[in-house]
């Protein structure tokens, strides 16, 4: 387990190199760039321009930044925003952790309604009940997020009050059940899709499963039903479905910038997006590389949990 | 020869029935979905009405009545009408012209990437198939929003649909790519490619008109969901104002304009969210239905 999980480990490192190379060579070609905003200000004259390229490191070829960008991301020196003149870490610092409660409460509901709903569907297949899921999971993958997340808004918060419209928490009020308040909507938004399409991989994984030889054998030797399903079925279907909530990961990120954009929620999505209006590429690039590397660990994860699982993918 | 000319008691192989082809055969499969013969008229009626827009709607998707904005659905206005009066309807169904056809040229372009790209890599195998597939893992465990973001940020303004249409293209065809690949890997073993290989002909020529005819099922069901993909992403980025500019009426559009107005107009965001869920809905049973219909097996 220990060489698996260095050589994964390297992949991944090379990977998020590859990541920030890729993104580093997109950012700096791109036309304009961070001084296009001085260009038309007559106060500004060509030398100042020339003066903040030097300053910028803008005057040096691309790969030598780069190799200087990177050198500072390891040592923690993550540049300043051009923007807001303020360290690039110290403002994802701020963000990362509501963007990660955001992502962590969208997760553990999807895992929380998916398994349930999945085991439900396959034990009962072909009822009303399975067909009225496989319906909804049709509707819900056909939902645009954001549409879906405006709905609950004038439903629940404007029409209903049941709960508010967006936000982190009520300003002065830093009770967990404010925070739980502001929570629940958006993380429904965000992981809904996921609840939709892990239940239904579950499903069919454990319809496979369910058709094996081993589970007629273990009801034959008489386990009782809840056994059989709990240690045998359930256990062997899981290997899939964790294949396909590490693949589904990106989904979650994508999802997380638009959740954060409707419901206000002060995360790195809309750092990352204010980032693209004002053409703060230092920022830009850093929300790049972290959450390349928190995909990229997430995939990680799930790869070494599939290797925890099923013993035959460690040796191959 | 008909089978009358057999000797009495013989029982002709074949000839009884019409000899039915696989797309016979497949629309009678198909035919047995019953949601997605809805899916089918559902669609129909969308994509027959952003066709036929100025007959079905007389009012203009974008000429202006102050005097009647935020209008309550009505019979002049079906689905009321904007901030600043335009009739809803109409822009619904002009909205459906540009979201439909940047939905499917931008599946067009994400398939011709994914068939050419698996196809070339599981028939040739080695270095080529190592270097498309690592490319598309690559692809898959990047934040793809993010660089699509950038990029989008980076080329804004020229040339808005064409750009959109290549961007959902270039970021749309991992997961076909991988599906022909996987298909081609099984057929370049079978006989018929070995003959015509023993016949001469050359690698593109197998790739494209030997192997790829037999791959067309799984080519076609991938390219539904695709159609369906692209509409909602696109939806997506115009509502995080990345998308077509605000003055093209898409469906998206209509939705982030109708943010502001959830309260005070809410037919203007039911609308096209209700249109935009039906359209994909109707796409997703399709292609459902294909599969099965085509015998694809699934995964």
């Amino acid at each position: 387990m220990a060489s698996y999980i260095a050589r994964r480990g390297a992949q991944a490192v090379a990977l998020l190199l590859l990541v920030s190379l890729v993104g580093y060579g997109i950012m700096s070609v791109a036309p304009g760039g961070p001084l296009a905003v001085y260009l038309h200000n007559p106060q500004v004259t060509p030398d100042k321009i020339e003066l903040l390229r030097h300053q910028l490191g803008l005057d040096r070829p691309w790969y030598l930044r780069y190799v200087a960008w990177l050198g500072g991301l390891l040592r923690g020196q993550w540049g300043y925003s051009y923007y807001t003149g303020r360290p690039v870490l110290e403002m994802i610092a701020e963000r990362l952790p509501a963007t990660l409660a955001l992502m962590f409460s969208a997760f553990a509901l999807a895992v929380a309604l998916s398994f349930p709903l999945g085991i439900l569907a396959a034990t009962h297949k072909y009822t009303w009940g399975d067909n009225l899921l496989s319906l909804g999971a049709f509707f819900v993958w056909a939902m645009p997020t954001f549409w879906f997340g405006l709905m609950l808004q004038m439903m629940l918060a404007v029409r209903w009050h049941l709960l508010p419209v967006a936000g982190l928490h009520e300003i002065g009020e830093t009770s967990i059940v404010d925070f739980l308040r502001h929570l629940a909507m958006p993380a429904l938004v965000l992981g809904v899709g996921s609840v939709a399409s892990w239940s239904r991989y579950l499903r069919s994984s454990l319809l496979e499963v369910l058709n094996q030889d081993f589970v007629r054998t273990a009801q034959a030797k008489g386990l009782p039903w809840r056994r059989v399903l709990n240690r045998h079925v359930l256990r062997n279907s899981l290997i899939p479905i964790v294949t396909i909530m590490g693949l589904d990961l990106h989904v979650l990120f994508s999802g997380a910038v638009i959740t954060e954009s409707i419901f206000g929620w002060p995360g790195m999505g809309r750092l990352f997006l204010s980032a693209l209006s004002n053409r703060d590429y230092p920022l830009q690039m850093a929300g790049l590389i972290i959450s390349a590397a928190l995909l990229i660990l997430g995939n990680l994860l799930a790869d070494l949990t599939y290797a925890a699982l099923d013993p035959r993918i460690r040796y191959q | 020869m008909t089978s009358g000319a057999l000797a009495p008691g013989t029982v002709p192989l074949g000839g009884l029935r019409p000899a039915r082809g696989l797309w016979a055969l497949a629309w009678t499969r198909f035919r047995r979905h019953r949601m997605a013969l809805a899916g089918l008229a559902a669609l129909a009626i969308v994509v027959g009405s952003a066709v036929l827009a100025p007959v079905v709607t007389s009012y203009s998707p974008t000429a202006l009545d102050p005097d009647h904005s935020l209008a309550p659905p009505s019979r002049q206005h079906l689905f009321g009408t904007d901030d600043l009066g335009r009739d809803e309807f109409a822009r619904v169904i002009y909205g459906g012209r540009v979201s439909l056809l940047v939905g499917l040229t931008a599946m067009f372009v994400g398939t011709a990437i994914g068939v050419v790209l698996g196809s070339v890599a599981g028939y040739l195998g080695g270095w080529v198939d190592t270097l498309v597939m690592r490319f598309v893992d690559l692809m898959l465990s990047f934040p793809a929003i993010f660089l699509l973001l950038i990029l989008i940020n980076w080329t804004g303004g020229a040339a808005p649909v064409l750009m959109m249409i290549a961007y959902l293209g270039l970021f749309g065809w991992t997961g076909l790519a991988r599906i022909v690949r996987a298909e081609y890997l099984a057929l370049r073993a079978r006989e018929f490619v070995e003959e015509a290989r023993a016949m001469g002909a050359g690698s593109g020529r197998i790739i494209f008109r030997h192997i790829l005819p037999n791959a067309v099922a799984p080519i076609l069901v991938q390219a539904a969901f695709a159609v369906a993909g692209a509409i909602l992403a696109e939806a997506a980025l115009d509502f995080l104002g990345f998308g077509l500019p605000p003055d093209i009426p898409t469906w998206g559009n209509l939705l982030t304009q109708a943010e502001d107005y959830i309260t005070s107009n809410p037919i203007l965001a039911i609308a096209p969210g209700v249109v935009i869920t039906v359209t994909v809905v109707a796409v997703f049973f399709i292609g459902d239905a294909l599969r099965d219909a085509l015998d694809v097996r699934s995964r």
